[in-house]
C-alpha cells in the first residue's frame, strides 16, 4: 500500500452525513424493491448516500444487501427510484450505469487475471476512447492510471499478470478499476472477506482515503472492520432497511440487536452474526 | 539439462531483438518463403495446393481473433466463406458467358435457362462482386451478432446456433437451381480478363491469396495488441466485469466476429479461381469444423497459431490422404483429442511450457523482486511479443 502524502481534500476524511455540503453529489434511493419469482429480496428500501460518507451496509445472511447493491448497478430488474445527483438509474442498463459513475465490486474478485495490472486499469479508464485510439496500442501510461497504481500501492507490480497477484491485492486492483474508471459512487462487496488482518487494515485506510472524495457503500459481514471504519451504517433485515445511523447509534438500536441475536448485543455476537 | 541450455541461448538472444524489428524479419521471412521459396520448389499443382491452404488460413487467422482472442466458437465460418466464394462464382462464370458471347453461363443453358435470374446480374459487375465479397459477409456478421451478443447468448448455445446457420445456409443452397445445387459452380475459365488455364495467371492468384494472407495477419496483428484487443480478452474471461466498467460487451464481440466473417469471405473469393469448383460441401458444417482443428491445433490465442495449424493439418491430410486414405481422419481425431485433452492453448504453447520448465533456475538469477511467475500478460507465445510498459 502506498504511503504517499494524501491530497487535501482526502486529509479531511470521511465523516457522518457526508463531508461536502450543499455541493455535495449524493445518491438516493426511494422505494426500492426487487422480486424474485414472488419472493420479495428487497421490499421499500430507502437510502441517502452523501459524498464524503463511508457507508456500511450491514444484515444477516440473506438480508438483501448484495441485492440492492445488484438493483442500483442494473444487474436485477427493480421498482423505485434511484437518482444519481438527480439522474434516474432505475430502467438504464448495467454499463450505461457504469458510465454514469457508479462502479462496483463483487464478492469473488473478479479482475482479468491474463492481463497485466496496468491493462486492467487502462481497460477500466477507457470506456470513453474513440475507436480510433482503441484500435492502437496504448502509447504510454495515462498519468490517472499511474495515479491510481499508487494509490492502490500497485505500482511495482505493474506489469504483472493479475492473475498472480494476492488475494488481497485483487480486491485493491478491483477498486483501483473504479478509482480510474473516475467513479464518485462505489459499491463494494465484501472487500475484506478472506484477508489477512493487515490486508483489512490497509483496505480499511484505502477506503477512508477514497471515501473522502467519493460516496463509498460496503456490504461488510466482519463487524469489526465495520466497526473501525464505518462513519455511518445501514442495517438491513429480510429486505427492509431496519437500522440506519452511525455505529454506536446502530449498534444501541434493540432492534438490530434483535435480528442478529435475540437480545444479545450485535457487539459480542460477531460470529454468530455471519451465520444468522 | 544441456540441451536445455542449448535450447535457451538462441531463444535468450531472439527475445533482445527489438520488437519492432523481429516482427519486420518474421514478415519478411514469410514473404521470402511465400513469393521466393514456394514457387521455386513446389510444382505448378502443389503450388495450387498450397493456395489453397492458404485460403483455409486466412479464415483460421480471424477465427484465432474471434475463438482464441474472443471466446466466441465460430463454428460456422461456413456461412461466409461461402458467401464470398458463391459471389466470386457468379461473377466468375457471368464473365465466362460474356467472354464466349453466350447469354447465360453454360450451367443455366444446359438447364435450358434462356436469361440470367435478375439476383445474378448486379454480379456482371466486377466492382460491385468486390465489394460485396469484401462487405457482405462482416455486415450479415454485424447483425447476427448484434442480434445474438446483445441478448446475451453464448458459449455452447452461441457455438450450436454459428453451426445451424452454415448447415442452413448450405442446405439452401442445395435448394438453387440457380446456383448449381448440389454440384456448385466450376468450370472458371477466366479471372478478371485473365485465362485460368495459364500456369503464369495461377502462379498470380498464388501470390494474391499469400499477400493477401500477409495483409490478414498483419491486420489481426494490429488488433490483438491494440487496446480493442486486451479489451477482448477482458471481454471474452469476465464479461460480466466490463459490462460494469462501462462497456457494452456485445459491441466488443461483434468487431471481432465481423472481422473474422470478413476474412472468411475474403478466403472463399480466393477459394473459387485457385480451387476452381465451390459446392454446398465445401460450405456446410465438415468444412465449418475442419476450419476449426487446425486453429486448435495451432493454438487458438496466438497470432500464427492458427495459421500454421491451419497449413499444417491441411497440408498433412492431403499428403497423408494420398498414400493412406482412410487413416488420415483418425490421425486427424486423435490429435484433436490429444490437443484439447493435454494442450489446450495448442503446439503454440509447447514453447511456453518448455519456457516455464526452464524458468524457476534462471529466475531466481535474474530478477529477485517479482513473486511468481514472470510477467507476461497475454500469453502469447508467437515470437514479437513485448513486455507492456
Amino acid at each position: 500500500m502506498s504511503s504517499s502524502t494524501p491530497s487535501p481534500r482526502a486529509e479531511r476524511g470521511p465523516v457522518y452525513g457526508g463531508n461536502a455540503g450543499m455541493g455535495s453529489e449524493y445518491l438516493e434511493v426511494r422505494g426500492l424493491s426487487v422480486t424474485f419469482d414472488g419472493f420479495k429480496a428487497v421490499e421499500d428500501v430507502d437510502l441517502t448516500l452523501f459524498q464524503g460518507d463511508l457507508r456500511f451496509l450491514i444484515g444477516p445472511n440473506g438480508a438483501g444487501k448484495t441485492t440492492v447493491i445488484d438493483a442500483i448497478t442494473g444487474l436485477v430488474p427493480a421498482t423505485g427510484r434511484v437518482r444519481k445527483s438527480g439522474t434516474q438509474l432505475l430502467g438504464l442498463r448495467t454499463h450505461q450505469i457504469a458510465r454514469l459513475g457508479v462502479g462496483r465490486t463483487f464478492q469473488t474478485a473478479s479482475v482479468f487475471e491474463e492481463l497485466s495490472v496496468l491493462q486492467n486499469l487502462d481497460i477500466a479508464a477507457g470506456a470513453g476512447r474513440s475507436p480510433w485510439t482503441m484500435l492502437r496500442r496504448r502509447p504510454r501510461i495515462e498519468p490517472r492510471v499511474a495515479e491510481v497504481l499508487d494509490t492502490i500501492g500497485l505500482t511495482h507490480l505493474a506489469g504483472a499478470r493479475a492473475g498472480i497477484l494476492a488475494h488481497g491485492q485483487k480486491q485493491w486492483l478491483e477498486i483501483g478499476m473504479l478509482l480510474v474508471g473516475d467513479a464518485d459512487v462505489l459499491m463494494l462487496d465484501e472487500p475484506v472477506a478472506g484477508m489477512s488482518k493487515e490486508e483489512r487494515e490497509e483496505t480499511g485506510r484505502l477506503l477512508r482515503r477514497i471515501g473522502a472524495e467519493r460516496t463509498v457503500v460496503v456490504v461488510e459481514h466482519d463487524m469489526d472492520f465495520m466497526r473501525q471504519f464505518a462513519t455511518s451504517v445501514t442495517v438491513l433485515a429480510r429486505g427492509r432497511v431496519i437500522a440506519e445511523g452511525s455505529v454506536a447509534e446502530v449498534q444501541a438500536d434493540p432492534k438490530v440487536q434483535e435480528v442478529y441475536l435475540g437480545t444479545a448485543t450485535a457487539a459480542e455476537h460477531t460470529p454468530a452474526m455471519e451465520g444468522a | 539439462m544441456s540441451t536445455a541450455t542449448a535450447l535457451a541461448v538462441p531463444a535468450r538472444r531472439w527475445a533482445a531483438v527489438p520488437a519492432r524489428l523481429r516482427t519486420g524479419a518474421g514478415f519478411v521471412l514469410a514473404a521470402v518463403l511465400l513469393f521466393a521459396v514456394a514457387p521455386a520448389v513446389l510444382s505448378d499443382f502443389r503450388l495450387g495446393l498450397l493456395g489453397k491452404f492458404l485460403c483455409f488460413a486466412i479464415v483460421a487467422a480471424g477465427i484465432g481473433l474471434a475463438w482464441g482472442r474472443g471466446g466466441m466458437l465460430t463454428l460456422g465460418q461456413g456461412l461466409f466463406f461461402g458467401m464470398g466464394a458463391y459471389v466470386m462464382a457468379m461473377h466468375l462464370k457471368l464473365a465466362d458467358a460474356q467472354v464466349r458471347g453466350d447469354a447465360v453461363p453454360d450451367f443455366m443453358a444446359i438447364a435450358g435457362v434462356r436469361e440470367v435470374p435478375g439476383w445474378w446480374q448486379p454480379f456482371s459487375s466486377p466492382v460491385v462482386t468486390l465489394l460485396a465479397v469484401l462487405l457482405a459477409p462482416g455486415a450479415v456478421a454485424v447483425v447476427l451478432g448484434l442480434m445474438v451478443f446483445k441478448r446475451r447468448v453464448k458459449g455452447a448455445y452461441f457455438a450450436i446456433l454459428s453451426q445451424a446457420l452454415a448447415a442452413a445456409f448450405a442446405t439452401w443452397v442445395i435448394g438453387q437451381q440457380m446456383l448449381g445445387g448440389s454440384n456448385g459452380l466450376n468450370r472458371f475459365r477466366t479471372f478478371f480478363g485473365f485465362d485460368l488455364a495459364d500456369p503464369a495467371n495461377r502462379r498470380l492468384l498464388f501470390f494474391i491469396a499469400a499477400g493477401t494472407l500477409l495483409v490478414v495477419v498483419a491486420v489481426v496483428r494490429q488488433l490483438m495488441h491494440s487496446r480493442y484487443g486486451e479489451l477482448l480478452v477482458a471481454v471474452r474471461d469476465q464479461e460480466e466485469r466490463v459490462r460494469f466498467l462501462g462497456y457494452d460487451p456485445a459491441n466488443v464481440k461483434v468487431v471481432a466476429y465481423a472481422v473474422a466473417a470478413t476474412f472468411a469471405g475474403i478466403a472463399g473469393a480466393l477459394f473459387v479461381p485457385l480451387v476452381g469448383i465451390i459446392s454446398p460441401s465445401d460450405v456446410g458444417i465438415v468444412p465449418s469444423i475442419a476450419f476449426l482443428i487446425g486453429v486448435a491445433i495451432g493454438g487458438r490465442a496466438t497470432l500464427l497459431g492458427p495459421v500454421l495449424g491451419a497449413i499444417g493439418i491441411a497440408w498433412a491430410e492431403s499428403s497423408l490422404s494420398e498414400s493412406f486414405p482412410s487413416a488420415w481422419v483418425y490421425a486427424q481425431g486423435a490429435l484433436f483429442i490429444f490437443v484439447v485433452g493435454f494442450l489446450p492453448g495448442g503446439l503454440a504453447s509447447l514453447g511456453g511450457l518448455l519456457r516455464r520448465r526452464r524458468a524457476p533456475a534462471r529466475q531466481e538469477a535474474s530478477d529477485g523482486g517479482t513473486p511468481g511467475e514472470p510477467a507476461r500478460p497475454v500469453p502469447t507465445t508467437e515470437l514479437e511479443k513485448e513486455p507492456v510498459a
